[in-house]
């Protein structure tokens, strides 16, 4: 016992609280630690990768559909030649002398007729070179050495159906899919928090009331809520997340409620009660802080149970669309493409099962950090 | 226990009656309508449709008319398969999901069962380690990520299964849809039994057990027993989920079940049958609900006489 | 007993019990030696954290997942540290038995009572299943369990916590066994209950002969059961011996401050004519129990029934009775947290019309201290701010320095740090914690607090040191107390006069001489008695006790 204290300081010692304590132990959690790297490792590519990777995300590259990954550059030396050729028969010309030189090329063009000069903006058009410049002409036109530089693009995960880079794409996708996980959550999270402490504070009939509700939507299809909703506020990016949000509170409110109602019954409560604290008070002060512990964790795992759901959504057809996207849009795509570009199917899948891992992980270590009674 | 499973019963029914009453307003608000294609029929056509399907009725009367016939047992017609009427549409598709559903949840609780009770009494051992792993991965890999996986391994590259198709239930085509919708729900309840063993474990009674020097086997069935609780009452819900099909598995490897009816008949405005799957889920939702209660009353004497 | 002395059936030696735990390893019992001869009665004593319970644990290989043992315990010559579970199985349930603290939580609530006593009569004695039920049958009876056939069908949910002890008795007994290990057997039951449970082991002992290992903090129980004792702290055995001698004449300092903890004084009446702070008429409080969803078949408990009650300024009333007797409740009642029937009055007005509203700057007078220190403090709030909340309702203009002064003058009227007041509740032992929970109450200079069991969830020798602090805090402030407790020793050192409740009604009241000295009423006589068993103060009492230990014959036939 720390018996009669010496003087009364105005100096008071620092007290670690439960959450200094839970967050201590988090951080002794190698797989939440290693987890929270990852997420954070994703979020910040997904945020700012797609300005560093030169593609705009719905830039069709008609001569790059379906690339496989690749580190090095496209296009690779075997290609150019036949490209080049493919663009000389195009302005019904020969391709001769084809020499590559670094970033450049080197060809001389011969035909028939003439060739017209203008004719020579199909090498820009393509998305191999760049705007051709003529060295020299010969034969009234009918011969032209001329210089194209060859454009230099990476695609380290390949193109889509469309042509479109798929590394830009999925870290599009990723903003997307995160965006509506975090903010989905949030918007079930208030729901619930709010609706749970209500009723398990009230009690009584107006709790038995709000359960019965909660018991209803439970019982309601939950697939066909979600599609109602999806129609009802059409395939909108804000909106979608209002929607999956909305669906989502019940479990929250559930557990918000058990635990208001087994937190009521404390004698801390009691006391407050004893001391004449209202009614929000007691919510604000002792109820709610009390309650965190397992919204948090709730919210964790709520997380990628929405990630997933707009996936499913996105796989139906009824989530983002084109040229917008997500990880669910991207994986329905690559299901669909999965003979001969599993690649399309394999990227954007292992994102999305890298954060759920994330997360899932997060969460159960947020779980026992937060009720050690479990180690 | 018998009135306690009339008491139940009897509750259920105003529960299902909301829900009725709900969906049929709901989605009759939803813009668009079950005759609306792409290219506009006639006025007097869409008029002569609408007159035999009764929607150009008041829609409190068509509501009064829903009900009446739903008392009767009958569902009404398609909007959208115009040859069929709701209740041939179940009658031909439920059988396959519940064929798949009842497999996948039998494996569920075997195989989840069997490894969470393994990691629970190996608590921090490589296969507790290797059954969390299991778990985690069952959660997080969407299904649609697993049916194209399992396609190709099983069926394109090693070519022992077939990519999908009902063709009567066969063993070999039933392999590939069943193992997909069950490892997920093997994941769930894998580590609920692990969390509720490990629980049970560690309670005063498990205690008593062993200081009274009883042989593992005992220790084993009474934890089992205590365990089952919780897995039984998620298990309610998902057994209900699972029997009414699922969408991605059936789209994915082509079964004729009613999964696809969900998602076909809200986006197509088929009232009916949206009507008829919404009663049918919440009819398997609360008859589950009502087996978890009875399960929990037999396994727990506690709840007997509430 | 010399004889059995010589060749001890269980002899512990070097004892060393770890647990690996997040703040590193915790050294939980540091090296003991312990000797338990055949039919000898040996008490572990020590106060919560003295590592009594994990020695034994330890032993019967019951330890937890991060806990290991070291050393070496030998029955009969057998080691059993270090033994696989099968192995230890040999003994366990059959030779060496045990009963838990816990007797609501000890047995499966999923199984019948017969099935379970059964199971070791079916594993170590090789009985078949109808055999087993048939002896379980006589085992109930010999624990004294009225209706034994009717009872094997009973679930445990079915039993009285003093029954499922009976029943924890009857397993740990069903095969004969040379030792019965008791850990804290009594501590979770009511007075009354727990001495007819001590009754019934000195009996079965006396008929079959085992040796007893008694786990307790109460010194009481020791004094009247233990042939020898040995005293633990901090996980070592600070001293050890023959009972009287051990009584008679203390070595170790821990020892005699234990022997020593007994809440001493007597409180000093008000000044008369003292004013009544409050006065209570006809309180009554009723539950009704709904069954089903439409309300029917409803069953009304009477929690409290038409009770009285006045306090004066500086005085305290003591409210005694067992749990379920609705002391609690009625303490609540007056302080108009329960909703109750009756008249109120504090001071000159009348509370009984007040909506909570209304209540609210009544609060300010009325405070309320709670039996668990662990339960009364917010867990996320720092002290400072538990101790000042209600400033924030009754004086809402104080600025947060001045709160913060009033917080470490309230802290140091409690003698506690008040440098600690930004530390958080899990940071202080149970006796500071309580301490907190007065300071919380006193801050706003109420005149009436209600003390809940505020001393029964403490150690002996911290109870009375909460004890002194709450007659001087009275001296101090004029204070009145209603304090509720089972607990007749503390009631006896802080009251000035007493109600006896049972069953919602209050049986007997009187002066705190009074009732000690002249119990009118049966049930405050059987009060007394069962408290005073297993109490240190009176040693006329317990000598009377030992002697009737001595001659086996238990004084108080069982229910």
């Amino acid at each position: 016992m720390a018996e009669a204290a010496a003087l009364p300081t105005t100096e008071a010692v620092l007290g670690r609280s439960l959450w200094a304590d839970a967050k201590a132990r988090l951080f002794r959690n190698r797989a939440a630690v290693a987890s929270m790297v990852v997420l954070a490792a994703i979020a910040i590519a997904c945020l700012f990768g797609p300005l560093l990777t030169t593609h705009a995300y719905d830039r069709v590259h008609q001569d790059y559909v379906r690339t496989p990954p690749s580190l090095f550059a496209y296009p690779q030396p075997d290609q150019i030649r036949p490209a080049a050729e493919r663009v000389a028969a195009r302005m019904r010309a020969r391709a001769e002398a084809i020499a590559v030189e670094g970033d450049a090329l080197r060809l001389t063009l011969t035909a028939q007729r003439p060739i017209d000069e203008r004719l020579l903006a199909f090498f820009d058009r393509s998305d191999l070179f760049g705007p051709a410049r003529v060295i020299e002409r010969a034969e009234e036109g009918r011969r032209l050495a001329v210089e194209v530089p060859v454009e230099r693009r990476y695609f380290l995960f390949g193109t889509d159906a469309n042509g479109r880079d798929l590394l830009t794409r999925t870290l599009i996708a990723g903003r997307v899919s995160l965006a509506i996980g975090f903010l989905a959550t949030a918007v079930s999270i208030t729901i619930g928090v709010v609706y749970g402490a209500v009723s398990g504070y009230l009690g009584g009939r107006v709790d038995l009331l709000m359960m019965r509700l909660v018991d209803i939507l439970y019982a309601l299809p939950f697939i066909f809520f979600v599609i109602m909703l999806v129609v009802f506020f059409g395939r909108n990016f804000v909106l979608m997340f209002i929607a999956v949000g909305a669906v989502e509170w019940l479990d929250m409110a559930r557990i918000v409620r058990g635990q208001t109602l087994s937190i009521k019954r404390q004698e801390y409560v009691q006391a407050a009660e004893a001391l004449g604290v209202t009614t929000s008070g007691i919510l604000r002060r002792h109820i709610i802080p009390n309650t965190l512990g397992p919204v948090i964790v709730y919210m964790t795992l709520l997380v990628p149970k929405v990630i997933l759901l707009e996936s499913f959504l996105s796989f139906l057809g009824l989530g983002v669309q084109e040229p917008m996207t997500s990880w669910g849009v991207l994986i329905s795509d690559g299901a669909k493409n999965i003979q001969g570009a599993a690649y399309m199917l394999i990227f954007p899948s292992l994102f999305l099962v890298a954060t759920l891992f994330a997360l899932n992980f997060i969460g159960d270590g947020l779980r026992d950090a937060l009720d050690p009674k479990d180690r | 226990m018998l009135p306690f499973i009339l008491r139940r019963f009897l509750s259920a029914i105003p529960t299902l009656f909301l829900i009725v009453t709900i969906s049929f307003f709901l989605i009759r608000l939803a813009p668009g309508g079950p005759f609306d294609l792409e290219q506009p029929l006639e006025a007097k056509v869409m008029e002569n449709l609408r007159r035999i399907y009764k929607l150009d009725r008041p829609l409190i009367e068509q509501y009064g008319l829903y009900l009446g016939a739903l008392l009767r047992g009958d569902f009404g017609p398609s909007f959208y398969f115009r040859d069929f009427t709701i209740g041939e549409l179940f009658a031909r598709g439920l059988p396959v999901s519940m064929m798949l559903g009842a497999l996948a949840l039998g494996f569920a609780i075997l195989i989840g069962g069997a490894l969470g009770t393994l990691a629970a009494f190996r608590q921090n051992s490589a296969a507790d380690y290797a059954v969390m792993a299991l778990g985690t991965a069952g959660l997080t890999i969407p299904n649609f990520v697993v049916a194209p996986v399992l396609q190709i391994v099983f069926a394109l590259m090693l070519g022992v299964l077939p990519v999908g198709g009902w063709n009567d239930g066969a063993v070999r085509n039933l392999v590939l849809p069943v193992v997909t919708l069950a490892l997920p729900q093997i994941a769930v309840v894998a580590r609920m039994t692990r969390a509720a063993m490990i629980e049970t474990l560690r309670s005063n009674h498990i205690r008593t057990l062993r200081s009274l020097g009883l042989p593992n086997g005992v220790i084993v069935r009474h934890a089992t027993r205590g365990a089952a609780l919780p897995v039984v009452s998620y298990l309610g819900p998902a057994a209900a989920a699972l029997l009414t099909g699922s969408v991605v598995v059936e789209t994915i490897f082509g079964l004729p079940g009613v999964g696809r009816y969900f998602v076909e008949g809200a986006l197509n405005r088929d009232y009916t049958l949206v009507m008829g799957t919404v009663v049918l889920v919440a009819v398997f939702v609360l008859l589950f609900n009502l087996v978890v209660d009875i399960l929990y009353a037999l396994i727990d004497p506690r709840v007997r006489y509430e | 007993m010399e004889e059995a002395a010589a060749s001890p059936i269980l002899s512990v030696r070097g004892l060393h019990v770890r647990f690996r735990t997040g703040q590193g390893v915790l050294h939980a019992v540091k090296g003991i030696d312990l000797d338990v001869s055949a039919g000898e009665t040996v008490a572990i004593v020590g106060e919560s954290g003295s590592g009594k319970s994990q020695t034994v644990m330890a032993l019967m290989g019951l330890l937890a997942a991060n806990g290991w043992a070291q050393g070496s315990a030998r029955y009969r010559g057998e080691e059993l540290i270090g033994l696989p579970p099968a192995a230890l199985n040999r003994y366990r349930g059959s030779k060496i038995t045990m009963i838990f603290q816990e007797p609501m939580s000890s047995l499966d609530p999923l199984y019948r009572i017969g099935d379970q006593i059964a199971l070791p009569l079916i594993t170590h004695g090789g009985l078949s299943r109808r055999q087993a039920q048939a002896r379980a049958v006589d085992l109930l009876r010999l624990v004294r369990i009225p209706d034994p056939e009717r009872r094997l069908a009973s679930y445990p949910h079915e039993l009285s916590g003093g029954q499922r002890q009976r029943v924890m008795i009857a397993m740990a007994l069903a095969n004969r066994p040379d030792i019965l290990i008791a850990d804290e057997p009594t501590t979770a039951l009511d007075v009354t209950v727990q001495a007819r449970i001590l009754e019934l082991l000195a009996e079965l002992k006396h008929r079959l002969g085992m040796a007893i290992v008694f786990i307790t903090h109460d010194l009481g129980i020791v004094r009247r059961f233990a042939e020898r004792t040995y005293v633990m702290k901090d996980g070592e055995v600070v001293e050890s011996g023959a009972t009287p001698a051990l009584f008679a004449a203390p070595q170790h300092p821990y020892t005699r401050r234990l022997i020593e903890a007994e809440p001493r004084g007597r409180k000093t009446p008000p000044p008369p004519g003292a004013p009544v702070v409050l006065d209570a008429k006809d309180i009554r409080v009723r539950f009704e129990l709904r069954s089903g969803l439409f309300g029917r078949a409803r069953h009304e408990i009477r929690a409290v029934d038409d009770v009285d009650l006045d306090i004066r300024a500086g005085e305290t009333v003591g409210v005694v009775g067992e749990s379920g007797s609705g002391k609690s409740t009625l303490g609540r009642a007056i302080l108009r947290l329960v909703p109750a029937a009756g008249l109120v009055r504090f001071e000159d007005r009348n509370l009984t019309p007040l909506d909570p509203r209304a209540m609210r700057p009544i609060r300010k007078h009325l405070q309320l201290v709670f039996q668990d220190p662990f339960g009364s403090l917010s867990p996320r709030m720092t002290v400072g701010e538990i101790v000042t909340e209600g400033l924030l309702v009754h004086q809402p203009a104080l600025t947060g320095r001045e709160r913060d002064k009033r917080a470490a003058q309230a802290l140091e009227e409690v003698r506690l740090d008040p440098s600690s007041r930004n530390r958080f509740p899990h940071e202080f032992s149970g006796g500071q914690r309580q301490r907190i929970a007065i300071a919380r109450a006193l801050i706003l200079r109420p005149k009436l607090v209600v003390l809940d069991e505020p001393t029964s969830a403490l150690d002996r020798s911290v109870q009375s040191e909460i004890v002194e602090l709450l007659r001087e805090l009275q001296q101090e402030h004029g204070l009145a107390y209603l304090f509720i407790s089972h607990d007749l020793a503390v009631v006896r050192a802080l009251s000035d006069r007493i109600l006896v409740m049972k069953e919602g009604r209050v049986v007997e009241r009187g002066t705190t001489a009074e009732i000690f000295t002249q119990p009118r009423e049966v049930y405050t006589r059987e009060l007394m008695a069962a408290a005073f068993l297993s109490s240190t103060a009176r040693s006329h009492l317990t000598r009377r006790v030992r002697s009737a230990c001595g001659g086996n014959r238990p004084d108080h036939p069982a229910e």
